[in-house]
């Protein structure tokens, strides 16, 4: 294991140029085994609204159980790439999409791919933090499962248990979970929707810049949180707050106006840019 | 530029305001001098036998009885052809066919729908389920005549209640691998419900309220039995308070009166239930 480790990190700074990544990210590195295979492979992915084309053909590949940051200045297809990946655009009235999306090797934009069935492998986690306001935290949490499960209680409670606590919000609502979800915090209503993303136990766990409705405290928790979650989840975060992104990811991906610009290890995006317009972007010149 | 004087502004905002007090008191005013008149007559006839007596040719034994009784079922009837019928047809414009050319034209139909007539609707209910189904001069053809007359309200209130649900919850719902019937059951109804109650009530009081489409679907004036099944013949508080009035004896005129008041207290108490049920499903609804 700590030659695993150790090859990593050099490999790391090899590609990095950087003088010694997060202790924290190399001890997970090192646990699993196939940390660098693909989830996805994302194709010449365009997407429309109507007539407007917001995404022009983007060419990327997605760490599995890796933090994989989009970052760009508002409007430029962040929320619109990401939401390819579990295929929700579709779901505005006259969006489309062109090009080739692969999970685990396995066209999601294929003919017998159902989307409801993607979706329960690929969660969500939106902007706003959108709890269910007619149910109870538990129900909330259990939300996904009873679509297609029939729950006992003893198994209900102990999903409901272990979802809360992978968000880390068991101890601060274990002994109110019957009531309404809405009544929670900002903060601990996102890490809600959090833990109702988990308890159906997907593979990938989008983030639609989770913390922007958030202040700087529980923002600190969900980032706490996403460290605890990659080792189990392929997480890809759409972030307006560089910081963040340099903070959570492995991987940043620069996009402007629908266009992928640079596409990095995030320690190389945030230090030594390739291009122009990142640095432009990352040192504040414009966004 | 010539600058407005304070005090003359001052001046038209105080006309303004008098002017909206005397919009609201006037109607106001105008209910209360007829509630009162109403009430005066009616006290004289009011009374628990009046409520649980026949009609009869003497003005004084004469009771709403099967009248109140056939509102009462009129409105459930009613309730229950025109609800599940109504919120349907909201789903399905509001969930499934948002924005195709047929929804257009079903918009357009029921925008229009809610225009016409009652009485024009009595007539639609003498053609179609009087004569055509051949469901007689029945409880049935009043109360699908009613529900239809109430059709376009409840539609119209109910896709209102489902615009209200904000697109992220479905989105959230969506997000967790529901399909789109999941999403309309666990999450989109609950948050309407409310809304969809309270409009589909007051629809409903006012189907109970009506006159002419009965008239003209044939409900009778004078019944001496309760009705015994949807085929049954039936009188509705409305028919019977309009066939006392139209007697020549003023005597009538006082039945009359005491009719108006069950009529409006069986509609208030469908308004309070509106109110009472809303409230307690917006307490669970943060």
């Amino acid at each position: 294991m700590v030659t695993a480790g150790t090859s990593i990190e050099t490999e790391r700074r090899r590609m990095t140029g950087s003088p010694c990544p997060a202790p924290g990210r190399l001890r997970e590195s090192s646990v699993n085994s196939d940390v660098a295979a693909t989830k996805f492979r994302v194709r010449r992915l365009a997407a429309w609204f109507g007539s407007q084309k917001v995404l022009h053909g983007l060419d990327l590949e997605i760490s599995n159980r890796r933090v994989t940051a989009i970052i760009g200045p508002s409007g430029c297809g962040k929320s619109t790439f990401i939401r390819c990946l579990n295929r929700m655009h579709e779901l505005v009235p006259s969006a489309r999409v062109g090009g080739e999306v692969r999970l685990d090797q396995e066209d999601i934009y294929g003919p017998d791919v159902d989307p409801v069935l993607l979706r329960r492998r690929v969660g969500m986690v939106f902007q706003k933090p959108n709890p269910f306001p007619s149910m109870s935290i538990r129900d909330n949490v259990l939300a996904g499962l009873r679509l297609t499960h029939q729950l006992d209680r003893a198994s209900a409670d102990e999903t409901n248990e272990r979802a809360l606590r992978s968000a880390a919000l068991w101890d601060e609502v274990k002994d109110r979970l019957d009531e309404p979800g809405g009544g929670l915090s900002g903060g601990q209503q996102q890490r809600l929707c959090i833990a109702r993303a988990l308890a159906v136990e997907p593979d990938v766990l989008l983030m639609d810049e989770p913390c922007s409705a958030l202040d700087p405290i529980a923002t600190a928790r969900i980032e706490d949180l996403i460290h605890s979650l990659r080792e189990r989840y392929t997480i890809v975060i759409v972030t307006h707050n560089m910081q963040q992104a340099a903070r959570v990811s492995d991987r940043t991906a620069f996009l402007l106006t629908g266009e992928l610009v640079e596409y990095a290890p995030t320690d190389r995006i945030f230090t030594a840019p390739a291009d122009k317009r990142t640095e432009d972007y990352i040192t504040g010149k414009f966004g | 530029m010539k600058q407005i004087g304070r005090r003359r502004g001052v001046v038209i905002e105080r006309l303004f305001v008098a002017l909206c007090l005397g919009a609201v008191i006037v109607p106001l005013g105008l209910v209360l001098v007829l509630l009162g008149n109403v009430l005066s007559d009616a006290a004289q006839r009011l009374d628990w036998a009046f409520l649980t007596s026949f009609p009869s040719r003497k003005a004084a034994l004469a009771g709403v009885y099967p009248a109140f009784v056939g509102t009462l079922y009129l409105g459930f009837i009613t309730a229950g052809l025109a609800l599940p019928l109504g919120v349907g047809a909201a789903i399905y414009l509001e969930e499934y066919e948002r924005r195709g050319r047929l929804a257009n034209l079903i918009e357009l139909n029921i925008a229009n729908l809610a225009g016409v007539p009652s009485v024009i609707y009595g007539l639609l209910g003498l053609g179609l389920f009087v004569r055509v189904a051949g469901m007689g001069r029945s409880l049935l053809s009043g109360a699908a005549t009613l529900a239809l007359l109430v059709l376009p309200i409840v539609i119209m209130a109910s896709r209102e209640a489902l615009r209200t649900v904000p697109l992220s919850l479905r989105e959230g719902s969506y997000a967790l691998g529901a399909t789109r019937w999941q999403t309309i059951r666990q999450v989109v109804l609950p948050m309407a419900l409310p809304g969809i109650l309270t409009g589909s009530i007051l629809a409903v009081s006012r189907a109970v309220g009506e006159t002419a489409p009965l008239i003209i679907v044939g409900a009778l004036t004078y019944v001496t039995l309760l009705p015994d099944g949807l085929g049954s013949p039936f009188t509705a508080l409305p028919i019977q308070i309009f066939n006392w009035v139209s007697r020549p004896q003023a005597e009538f005129l006082l039945n009359a009166a005491a009719g108006i008041v069950v009529l409006l207290g069986t509609m208030l108490a469908l308004n309070t239930t509106a109110i009472l049920l809303r409230n307690r499903y917006q307490k669970r609804t943060y």
